[in-house]
């Protein structure tokens, strides 16, 4: 639902269909309503039917990447005879983005079942929920809806009198945006500094510990009882882009807009109508001038070429952009974009890990450039350098931190160009404070 | 080259030369056998791989993206491109960026002439930067230790603290901050005393770590290296001796994966200053009247021979002496039926932790093993404890500082060979300034029984004579064998002949990376 707005009739529901609802928090009254019936089911099947039934369904990964969930669990070596480790990633760090948030806020023993199933599935007997350490609402709650799990034996040595030995805890970060990069995650979850690991090896050969781990996000975990309890192919049915996108995906939209929130629709879903019926459109007496759809570190697209986006995986790509992690933030009319761009650039050069060099001086840079451009002390060579910073930031460090510092702002540039170059002739004189301030 | 059986080779193509590496070698190690160095920053064979620095970035065809060559393992059939447009383009973009923050102080950066930061800027840099923005500035900050720390230089390869982590296994280095506000620090109040912790010095690619002990003392390039062997301790780890004028000004450690890999211990390292002494012994000396006048080098061997003539000749040599010098003093000890002594100075132990057998050792002198090997009884507390009445004690780079003398007394007669005189002693016969370890060639025996060659670094003061020099020509005085001894190559292949530990050797074979005697523990360093 749209959450914190009423239930718009084209959503669906399925997520979020108990948002706003606080009994819903609790154990009993969760159970009332279906749950962990997926998890008992799950309990007796084969792990590997478990995972032939994500597959089926065509679940992607919801936290940016978007790769296969079920393949993504198949890699897992059953009977390696190591410990395995399944980590939810409730970093929620990507600006923009606040799904997983209201996810754990309301329906917490979603995720705790669907991090049971997710470990059985995949042989792990330990599954750790990282959750941003400023989520402290959600973290009383996730805490509160473990020790109601833990007591009444879902989880713990025989969960859910299975015989089979399920654990898992929540862990509060520190503060990190890179900490939702997932070796990061790890490094964070080991009590290391938070950075990014080479890759390979992949977190399935050598995750957590150093052992094989599968990591995936809140999002994309809730949805699993909803598959088990439905079928693969009901998910797969649900979505209007059937077969490469599937199933309901939850948007967070913020910026200026008259309806901000969470909605949920199915994959397919006209960008368009979502913005204007369901989101309300922009704030009265003005017009929505761009977007970043998927999280903050996606290029940014005009309201034209949102308007003819299909939601899915698939359609944000034909627009030159991505679905991401579904933080949609939004500017109207009234917001100067190099303004805008270099807040954001600034976000990235100060959660830069500091390990990569691109990433660690050319983010720092590329904001000082952005931040004297706004000052009107910009130049026009300032916008070749931006573009040369960017390309050079783009797919030669360990993670992808920096493409995403470069990925906004080049595209910002590109189709907003007359905002800059008007910043540039105009040369402000550079006492006019900066709109977006620091 | 034996190869390794229990490991597939692979085949690859790097800048277009065929190389076949061991399954697992990274692309930046199998290029080294392609004869292709790869600039790196933050790579370094003695530490875990960090792949941070992005200076490594290679094509690999077929692959989407540049791959960082420190980090990506060969497959067969690759085909390597070092310096194609893109990798080129890349590297360059890391350069400038490292570049942007960097204060470009080469003229009063010490490691300016040997840094990477310049070499690999001057080999594929840009001319000039794009830059304009105010550079961030950080203060100096003193490491403790010898090291200080030149925050503004950082390139934060982290080299420095993987080397503490886990090679010196005390984590006191880190990453602190993050984006360009990184900097190196430290753990609180911990400064970098730890027995090998100067090793940072030499492992930072730029100057941002310096030692203090070099600061503001010489130019690189105006530096002359000389391979030699540390003379702290029995580990004998290789080093590198620089000099400037004739004068030693550093001592860095020479890479031997067989005995200190890259590293050198602290205390060897900042133990140079004693063999630029000034207070030297620089022409021989006989007694004459009582006192020690200068004379000519032949009229001194005579009179030694004559003193010694129908006497034992009782022989205390310093274990920091060659091989070469304590086998021809064997010699003498041999013409006249006499016994050599030696002792040594110990300390406590301080091993590297992350590096097999590399410690320094409680024995602080290099050549203890050798002095044992040729018969040398090892006597730390009375050196003098084997002098009978009547023998002519010989003096061989040991001053007896710290001994009891009295037993002094009991010889006939004092020779002394070394570069000081001995304080406290009766009168010697004779006198023979000879030069120190780094003014001659010759070689040690490590604790572990290898043989290791140094070669000399500055002159000798003087009229003073490399050690083999001076007793070859003594030994032949008192009736040694009288063979060619011309060079200390030729003293050592003597030794060889009849020394049964050292069969087998000679300088061409132990070269500059040693070789162990007969006998010594397979696989040991």
């Amino acid at each position: 639902m749209g959450y914190p707005h009423k239930s718009h009739p084209k959503e669906t529901p399925v997520l979020s269909k108990h948002f706003g609802d606080a009994s819903s928090r609790s154990l009993e009254v969760w159970k009332s309503r279906g749950g962990y019936k997926a998890l008992q089911q799950a309990l007796h099947m084969e792990p590997t039917a478990i995972v032939d039934i994500v597959k089926a369904s065509g679940l992607r990964g919801r936290g940016g990447a978007g790769f296969p969930t079920g393949l993504k669990w198949s890699f897992m070596k059953q009977g390696d005879g190591k410990q395995h480790y399944l980590c939810c990633n409730a970093d929620e760090s990507e600006p923009g983005t606040f799904k997983d948030r209201e996810i754990m806020r309301w329906t917490p023993h979603a995720l705790i079942e669907g991090c049971a199933i997710g470990a059985y599935a995949i042989g792990a007997t330990k599954a750790y929920i990282y959750i941003r350490g400023e989520f402290t609402e959600p973290i009383k709650v996730m805490e509160a809806a473990l020790a109601e799990a833990r007591a009444a034996g879902i989880i713990g040595k025989n969960a859910m009198g299975s015989g089979k030995e399920i654990e898992v805890w929540v862990h509060k970060g520190a503060g990190a945006y890179i900490c939702g990069e997932e070796t990061a995650l790890m490094n964070s979850l080991e009590g290391k500094r938070g950075n990014p690991r080479i890759k390979p090896p992949f977190p399935a050969v050598s995750g957590l510990f150093g052992m094989p781990t599968t990591i995936n996000n809140v999002e994309t975990l809730a949805a699993v009882p909803h598959i088990l309890n439905n079928g693969g192919e009901w998910y797969k049915a649900m979505s209007l882009s059937n077969p490469k996108s599937t199933g309901s995906k939850l948007y967070s939209v913020c910026g200026n807009v008259a309806k901000p929130g969470n909605y949920e629709v199915v994959m397919g879903f006209s960008f368009k109508e979502f913005l204007y019926d369901l989101c309300g459109g922009p704030p009265a007496g003005r017009k929505f001038k761009a977007l970043i759809p998927g999280g903050s570190s996606v290029p940014t697209i005009t309201i034209e070429e949102a308007e003819a986006i299909k939601m899915d995986y698939e359609g944000f790509v034909e627009q030159g952009t991505m679905l991401g992690s579904g933080g949609v933030i939004i500017f109207d009319d009234a917001q100067s974009m190099p303004v805008q761009l270099a807040r954001i650039a600034r976000f990235y050069a100060h959660e830069s890990c500091a390990q990569c060099t691109q990433c660690r001086e050319g983010t720092a840079w590329m904001t000082k450039i952005l931040e004297r451009i706004v000052a009107g002390q910009g130049t026009f060579e300032d916008l070749d350098t931006i573009f040369d910073l960017s390309e050079q930031m783009t797919g030669k460090t360990i993670c992808v931190l920096s493409d995403s510092c470069g990925a906004p702002v080049v595209s910002g540039i590109t189709k907003f160009r007359s905002e800059f170059e008007a910043l540039i002739k105009g040369r402000r004189s550079s006492t006019v404070a900066m709109a977006g301030g620091r | 080259m034996m190869k390794d059986e229990s490991r597939k080779m692979v085949n690859l193509t790097i800048e277009g030369r065929a190389v076949s590496v061991p399954e697992g070698t990274m692309i930046l190690e199998a290029a080294k056998v392609a004869g292709v160095l790869v600039p790196h920053y933050c790579y370094h064979p003695g530490l875990p791989v960090a792949g941070v620095c992005r200076m490594c970035l290679v094509e690999v065809e077929k692959a989407p993206k540049l791959a960082p060559s420190c980090a990506t393992a060969v497959g067969e059939g690759q085909v390597v491109h070092v310096y194609s447009e893109k990798a080129l383009e890349a590297r360059k973009g890391v350069l400038e960026m490292l570049l942007i923050n960097h204060p470009l102080d080469c003229p009063i950066c010490d490691q300016a002439g040997e840094c990477e930061l310049q070499d690999y800027t001057f080999q594929e840099g840009r001319a000039d930067s794009r830059y304009q923005e105010p550079k961030r500035f950080n203060p100096v900050e003193d490491f403790g230790g010898d090291v200080l720390y030149v925050t503004n230089r950082c390139i934060l390869c982290t080299r420095c603290v993987r080397f503490m982590e886990d090679v010196h296994e005390d984590a006191v280095l880190c990453v602190s901050e993050r984006g360009d506000r990184a900097v190196i620090s430290r753990a609180p109040d911990a400064d970098l005393v730890q027995p090998w912790a100067a090793n940072v010095i030499d492992l930072c690619p730029v100057g941002a770590l310096v030692s203090k002990d070099f600061l503001n003392k010489a130019r690189a390039w105006e530096l002359d290296r000389t391979a030699s062997v540390c003379t702290g301790c029995s580990q004998g780890c290789n080093s590198v001796l620089e000099t400037r004028d004739n004068v030693i000004v550093r001592t860095k450690p020479r890479s031997n994966e067989a005995v200190n890999h890259f590293y050198l211990c602290d205390e060897g390292r900042l133990d140079y200053r004693w063999m630029n002494r000034p207070d030297r012994m620089e022409v021989p000396k006989v007694q004459l009247g009582g006192a020690l006048s200068p004379v000519d080098w032949e009229i001194a061997y005579a009179a030694a021979a004559k003193a010694m003539k129908g006497k034992r000749a009782y022989v205390v040599a310093s274990p920091g002496l060659s091989n070469e010098a304590l086998f021809l003093l064997k010699r003498i000890m041999k013409a006249t039926n006499g016994e050599g002594a030696f002792r040594c100075e110990t300390g406590p132990e301080a091993p590297l932790p992350g590096v097999k057998d590399l410690s320094l050792r409680a024995d602080r002198a290099p050549n203890v093993n050798g002095a044992e090997l040729l018969g040398y009884k090892r006597r730390d507390t009375d050196p003098l404890a084997g002098l009978k009445e009547g023998d002519v004690l010989v003096l061989a780079d040991d001053t007896l500082s710290g001994v009891d003398i009295a037993a002094a007394k009991k010889a006939s007669a004092i020779i002394v060979i070394g570069t000081t005189l001995p304080v406290g002693l009766p009168t010697p016969v004779a006198v023979f300034p000879i030069a120190n370890v780094a003014e001659e060639e010759g070689t040690f025996t490590n604790l572990r029984g290898r043989v290791q060659r140094y070669l000399q670094a500055k002159a000798a003061p003087g009229l003073a004579r490399p050690s083999w020099y001076a007793l070859a020509d003594l030994a032949t005085a008192v009736g040694a064998p009288s063979d060619d001894c011309s060079l200390p190559s030729a003293v050592f292949s003597k030794m060889a002949a009849s020394e049964p530990a050292f069969a087998g050797l000679s300088y061409d074979l132990i070269g500059l990376r040693g070789a162990t005697v007969v006998g010594a523990a397979a696989g040991a360093a």
